[in-house]
């Protein structure tokens, strides 16, 4: 089973429901799109990670969910700098490492099991134009118990490729692991009409 | 849907995860880095069809939002959803049911020149389209700048234009799974 990205803990913020969560999410990303001054942005953010101390996430946690957009910040933060001023660097700065930031801190603080199930509720009323929340239910738990299935099969192919000296092209990786992907799909489905669901 | 398309949905969504377990390759000159798992959209439209690819991309962006690391380097949660490049995210899902659309239309005489150009559309002009505006937005920069900033990942999308292809063509001889629309 893959593990998700929560990281355990007994804070207000892993307390508090997950739906109020996102919501928070969206709120503060619409809301520093909307504030034109970097210094109240700049407030925004430092509450956010103010926030990471006291839901118990380290300084090494946090540098995780900052890193790998670092280098995008530097070079946002140039072209500002070349085209405008440094204020309107720090403002496009500071306002993704606050929606990136605060984003991450929702996710690490939140089951993913949590956020699926208010997912499932929050599909109830789409019932009419045609979701069933079910069936979504079905292919979520079918995508979590195949990605370790369709990865055995992937090394089993590299395998057989690297044995016919194919294991350098990617055509004769992909095609088989594509139709055995499928050949698998077809019995999977036979199973499941088999034990009458629908 | 009958279960054999939730299946289908599924499956893909899965293999497009797998794709992202492959260790990402560095273009030489530009040292672009070059990920598998972009494939899973080309290869999700252009096989699977519109609707199908289209929702299996969906299901595979609802796991990541969820806190699953499933993007390639073991990313995943909100953050990478509505950061910097999630116009690329939500992109993808939107290039994969373009691929499929097309493909479907010209399924009966699909050959290398139609489904090319089918999977480039879709999987470079539509995510690029998308993406770069996301980008324009969030780092307050024009379209045209945020165009020329992503114009080293396109001889990554080249080459993942050229596998898909051949893919989608050797497995419509294998396997079709799109039926004969128009």
């Amino acid at each position: 089973m893959i593990a998700g990205l929560y990281i355990d803990g007994q804070s207000a913020l892993h307390r508090a429901a997950a739906g109020a969560k996102i919501l928070a999410m969206v709120a503060l990303g619409t809301g520093v799109f909307l504030i034109p001054d970097w210094p109240v942005v700049g407030f925004v953010l430092a509450t956010v990670l103010l926030l990471y101390p006291v839901s118990g996430l380290g300084p090494r946690i946090m540098w995780t969910q900052i890193k790998p957009i670092l280098w995008l910040l530097v070079i946002f933060f140039a072209v500002q700098l070349w085209l405008n001023d440094w204020q309107a660097g720090m403002l496009v700065v500071t306002r993704i490492a606050a929606i990136v930031m605060f984003a991450s801190l929702v996710t690490l603080t939140t089951k993913t099991s949590d956020l699926l199930a208010s997912l499932e509720r929050a599909m109830q009323p789409l019932r009419p134009i045609g979701v069933n929340p079910e069936k979504v239910s079905l292919a979520i738990s079918m995508v979590l118990r195949f990605i370790p299935v369709i990865s055995t099969v992937a090394s089993e192919i590299r395998d057989a490729q690297r044995a016919r000296g194919l294991d350098r092209s990617i055509v004769a990786m992909v095609v088989p692991l594509i139709i055995r992907t499928l050949k698998m799909a077809d019995d999977v489905a036979d199973a499941i009409d088999a034990r009458s669901f629908d | 849907m009958k279960t054999k398309d939730i299946v289908y949905v599924a499956l893909f969504a899965a293999l497009t995860a797998v794709l992202g377990l492959f260790p990402p390759i560095t273009l030489p000159v530009t040292g672009v880095p070059v990920t598998a798992q972009s494939l899973g959209p080309m290869l999700a439209g252009a096989i699977l069809g519109a609707r199908r690819g289209g929702l299996s991309i969906v299901l595979f962006l609802v796991l990541v939002a969820v806190g699953l690391p499933l993007l390639s380097g073991g990313r995943g949660g909100f953050g990478v959803m509505i950061g910097v490049t999630g116009g690329f995210m939500f992109g993808w899902a939107i290039s994969a049911f373009v691929i499929g659309l097309l493909i479907e239309k010209f399924w009966n005489r699909l050959n290398v020149l139609n489904a090319a150009l089918s999977i480039a559309f879709g999987g470079i002009v539509v995510l690029y389209a998308i993406g770069n505006a996301w980008v324009a937005v969030v780092a307050e920069i024009s379209y045209w700048q945020a165009t020329v900033g992503a114009a080293p990942f396109l001889i990554g999308d080249a080459i993942k234009v050229a596998i898909a292809t051949a893919a989608c063509l050797a497995v419509r001889r294998a396997y079709p799974l799109i039926s004969k629309a128009g």
